[in-house]
């Protein structure tokens, strides 16, 4: 089995999977029981002023059947009282010494408010601090949360503040609700940070009761934006998390990465791109803390299979990613359909024909089944074909070699480099 | 059978449940809506499937019911009865991929009974265009064919001798498919599109032909098929000597205790569906032993695999290359089925084994060996053509040799599915249009 172990900016845990400050890590009980199950790390739900929720407070989207592929909601930070946290976190750190709780905090823009939160956080055994300038419903309105991570000035301040006290390592909570996801980051690296933790929740109203016509969560008949989250959010973390890390200005910045993971391949993905800690919160509130059991054995099985550490991994992608410009506009590939996997069903030539480039020719055999073939002077290799093929393996994007050097757009309209021929097929 | 909880699910109960919406939801997800759908295709009406599918698995209820019941007016009776393995289901692409197919018969049905049997309506009368139609028979065909010229604006009158409207809906398909009073709830909802249905009317005794021909613009017969003829043995008159439809209709018609079977040995003659649900139907009413009696080898039975494997399920024994050749009785009473081991001879064709009668110990037994056709009927209409094994002669568009007449279903086709009866009823609904449109 591969080493799972974690160190990020100084906060050690026995693997890089951690509770991501939220509903499951509300109290002492369910991180105690989170770290029974395997959990390496627990972000505490949000300490502060004590508020009061809503009820109700979480809402979902559905999709085609599968039950939550995006989560949101309108909860704010913890409803309990601050010293019984603080309490319940110096019990669960004695009896768990090896795992890493992070302590996620929120006050009013106080300096005095701040020290005093963070010295309670740390005499309670915080391993760790994590700054929510995330949240983006209630507390923003209030001037904190999102308020905050939308301002690098205001980062920058508060972060400042907390490092003037903190004794253990501080990490700064982004919130993706910004233009450009690097200039809170760099506020962040410039005040002192030790790292980052992205993202937190997006802006969004998951939908409406189309029966009452009133938006979800509905409180009394009335709803709010709130923070969406869960498996569809993926991708746009993702791109956030790459974008700092391939940053000049904050590369090496440890990164916490959060947003939709729910398995072990969403870990392989954000840790290949720059995470090293990765948080999760919706996958738990759907399946529980048992998904830990499988996030550590199929990351572990994944490294060992390539003879990788994690460290290996870490990051390892990041050199792929790329601006546009600088991607080679000679490589060509064509779409390839296996004639005998193809089970006719003609999406692919649906697809084609209406959403892309009428590339694939369809035809009623004699048989009663659907032809397709790929029209080779018209494929632009595009790839939409190979999407929406509901069989394994049936279409492929093979490569067309030719006889051109790769040729960027940037080298192309410096005048450095020549394109090969397009597809002149007409339509 | 009933432990006397009154728990355990009924013996007659759908032997394809009714989906619930989360299953409705799962199902119709699976389906990949393919381009030119091979399912479309071996539906005899045409149903755009992947379009209604989708409508379920967005939930839009009214939407699906209307593709449905647009191409197909029975849709909720098809849904139950129509052999989808062999049909839409057969053809679905994931055949390919080694995985069940979509249910599509139990989604049409998902989609259809909240419309059909909660009456609501989906389609209004059309404004009237002074034509009339007379349709002869209220069996699918018929049906079929009036609900479609309804929708056009005319006036359609059905004649039916039975005392209730649907044919082999009503009254020929096994319980456990089709109960009756689903077949009439359905009928009641063709009603609502301005179709007059006249019963206990039989055409030729009540009504003449000749009168229909004076007071409408065209004729439709869908008069089906008589009943099942007698096989021509010894003993055939005995009590306990029945033709299977009879015996399916009693069934269907009265409580399930008075025609209990408990206890009784059983034998159906005959290898067609028909047959099967009389299997079906009398194991499940309780009989001891129900044997299948067939002159042929199972390959050539003309009842569906699925169908047999029910029959088998339901404890059927199969009796194959077998003849009955006497039904045997006692004080006028049935007692046994002597028959007589069969096979093929140099030419392919059946022949009775010397010395292999055997004698099957039953009390009960129901022919099932094909349905007369209605060739006196058909003698009294001036005319009308018919081939020499009693089916009537129509073209594509279901018209016939008499001026004004069109036909389909089992008449013409000499027995088919209700679907085939109703696309048939609906082409030759089109063609009269088209003909007394033309004739303007």
């Amino acid at each position: 089995m591969a080493d799972l172990s974690c160190n990020i900016a100084g906060i050690k845990s026995p693997n890089p999977f951690w509770l991501a400050s939220a509903p499951p890590t509300n109290t002492g009980y369910q991180v105690a029981n989170a770290f029974e199950a395997g959990w390496g790390g627990a972000v505490w739900k949000t300490l502060g002023q004590p508020i009061v929720n809503t009820w109700s407070r979480y809402g979902a989207m559905d999709l085609n059947g599968q039950k939550i592929v995006g989560l949101n909601n309108i909860e704010l930070i913890t409803d309990r009282p601050l010293e019984v946290n603080l309490k319940e976190i110096y019990e669960v750190k004695k009896r768990f010494p090896n795992n890493a709780i992070i302590v996620s905090l929120m006050v009013e823009s106080k300096r005095e408010a701040w020290h005093e939160i963070v010295k309670k956080a740390e005499d309670a055994g915080a391993d760790g601090l994590e700054l929510n300038f995330g949240c983006p419903h209630g507390m923003s309105e209030r001037g904190m949360g999102a308020a905050v991570g939308q301002v690098p000035e205001y980062c920058q301040q508060i972060t400042e503040w907390v490092k003037e006290v903190a004794t253990v390592p501080v990490l700064v909570k982004l919130t993706p609700n910004v233009t450009d996801i690097r200039y809170p980051a760099r506020a962040a690296k410039a005040a002192g940070a030790d790292g980052v933790s992205l993202i937190n929740t997006i802006n969004s109203v998951i939908g409406l009761d189309i029966d009452t016509l009133a938006p979800r969560p509905t409180v009394n008949g009335w709803s709010s934006h709130g923070g969406y989250c869960g498996p569809a959010v993926k991708p746009i973390a993702l791109n956030m998390l790459s974008q700092i890390a391939t940053d000049p200005e904050t590369l090496g910045l440890p990164i916490s990465g959060i947003g939709g993971v729910s398995t072990w391949k969403d870990a392989v993905e954000f840790i290949a791109l720059g995470a090293t800690s990765v948080q999760v919160c919706t996958a738990v509130m759907h399946y529980g803390f048992r998904i830990i059991e499988d996030l550590c054995d199929g990351l572990s099985n994944y490294l060992d299979e390539r003879s990788m550490t994690l460290q290996e991994l870490q990051g390892i992608s990041l050199e792929r990613i790329h601006d546009w410009k600088e991607l080679d506009l000679n490589y060509v590939v064509n779409a390839r359909i296996d004639q005998e996997k193809c089970i006719g069903c003609g999406l692919c030539y649906t697809a084609c024909e209406d959403g892309a480039h009428q590339a694939i020719f369809s035809e009623r055999r004699d048989d009663g089944r659907t032809f397709v073939e790929v029209k080779p002077d018209a494929c632009v290799g595009c790839n939409l074909c190979s999407l929406v093929c509901p069989v394994d393996g049936c279409i492929e994007m093979v490569q067309i070699p030719n006889d051109f050097e790769s040729c960027s757009w940037e080298e192309y309209s410096s005048g450095e480099g020549v394109l090969a021929p397009r597809p002149t097929y007409e339509r | 059978m009933t432990d006397g909880s009154g728990l355990s699910p009924s013996p007659f109960a759908d032997y394809k449940p009714p989906m619930d919406r989360g299953a409705a939801m799962v199902e119709a997800n699976r389906c990949l809506n393919c381009y030119d759908a091979p399912c479309i295709r071996e539906c005899p009406t045409g149903i755009d499937i992947p379009g209604f599918i989708k409508k379920i698995a967005s939930e839009n209820m009214r939407g699906s019911a209307r593709v449905i019941l647009e191409a197909n007016i029975l849709g909720a009776s098809c849904a139950r009865v129509c052999p989808t393995e062999e049909l839409c289901e057969g053809a679905c692409v994931l055949h390919d991929l080694h995985e069940e197919p979509i249910q599509i018969g139990r989604l049409q049905r998902y989609a259809t009974d909240p419309v059909v049997l909660g009456e609501k309506a989906l389609f209004k009368p059309a404004p009237s265009n002074g034509r009339s139609v007379a349709c002869i028979g209220a069996g699918p065909a018929s049906l079929g064919c009036a609900a479609e010229l309804a929708q056009l604006g005319y006036e359609v009158v059905v004649f039916e001798k039975a005392e209730q409207p649907g044919g082999l809906n009503t009254y020929g398909i096994a319980d456990y498919k089709m109960d009756y009073a689903t077949a009439l709830a359905e009928i009641e909802w063709v009603k609502q599109l301005g179709v007059s249905i006249r019963c206990n009317t039989e055409v030729g005794e009540d009504v003449s032909v000749a009168s229909l021909f004076e007071d409408f613009d065209a004729v439709f017969m869908g008069v089906g098929l008589s009943g099942v003829s007698p096989v021509g043995i010894p003993g055939e008159e005995l009590e306990g000597s029945q033709d299977a439809l009879d015996f399916i209709a009693e069934l269907k018609t009265h409580p399930k205790d008075d025609v209990s079977l408990k206890g009784k040995r059983v034998a159906v003659i005959g290898g067609g569906n028909t047959a099967i649900d009389a299997v079906t139907q009398a194991s499940r009413l309780g009989a001891e032993k129900v044997y299948m009696v067939y002159r042929r080898t199972r390959e050539r039975m003309g009842a569906y695999a699925h169908e047999q494997e029910l029959a088998r399920k339901d404890g059927g024994i199969f009796v194959l290359e077998s003849m009955p050749v006497e039904i045997l009785g006692e004080y006028g009473r049935v007692i046994g089925l002597k028959c007589q081991k069969t096979r093929s001879d140099a030419d392919g064709r059946l022949e009775p084994v010397p010395g292999s009668e055997f004698v099957l110990d039953v009390e009960r037994v129901f022919r099932a060996t094909g349905q007369a056709k209605r060739v006196g009927f058909f003698d009294t209409i001036d005319g009308l053509e018919f081939d020499a094994r009693g089916k009537v002669i129509a073209d594509e568009h279901g018209r016939t040799s008499v001026k004004g007449l069109w036909t389909g279903g089992d008449c013409v086709s000499g027995g088919k599915e209700v679907v085939n009866a109703v696309a048939e009823g609906k082409r030759a609904a089109m063609s009269i249009h088209q003909t007394l449109e033309g004739a303007e």
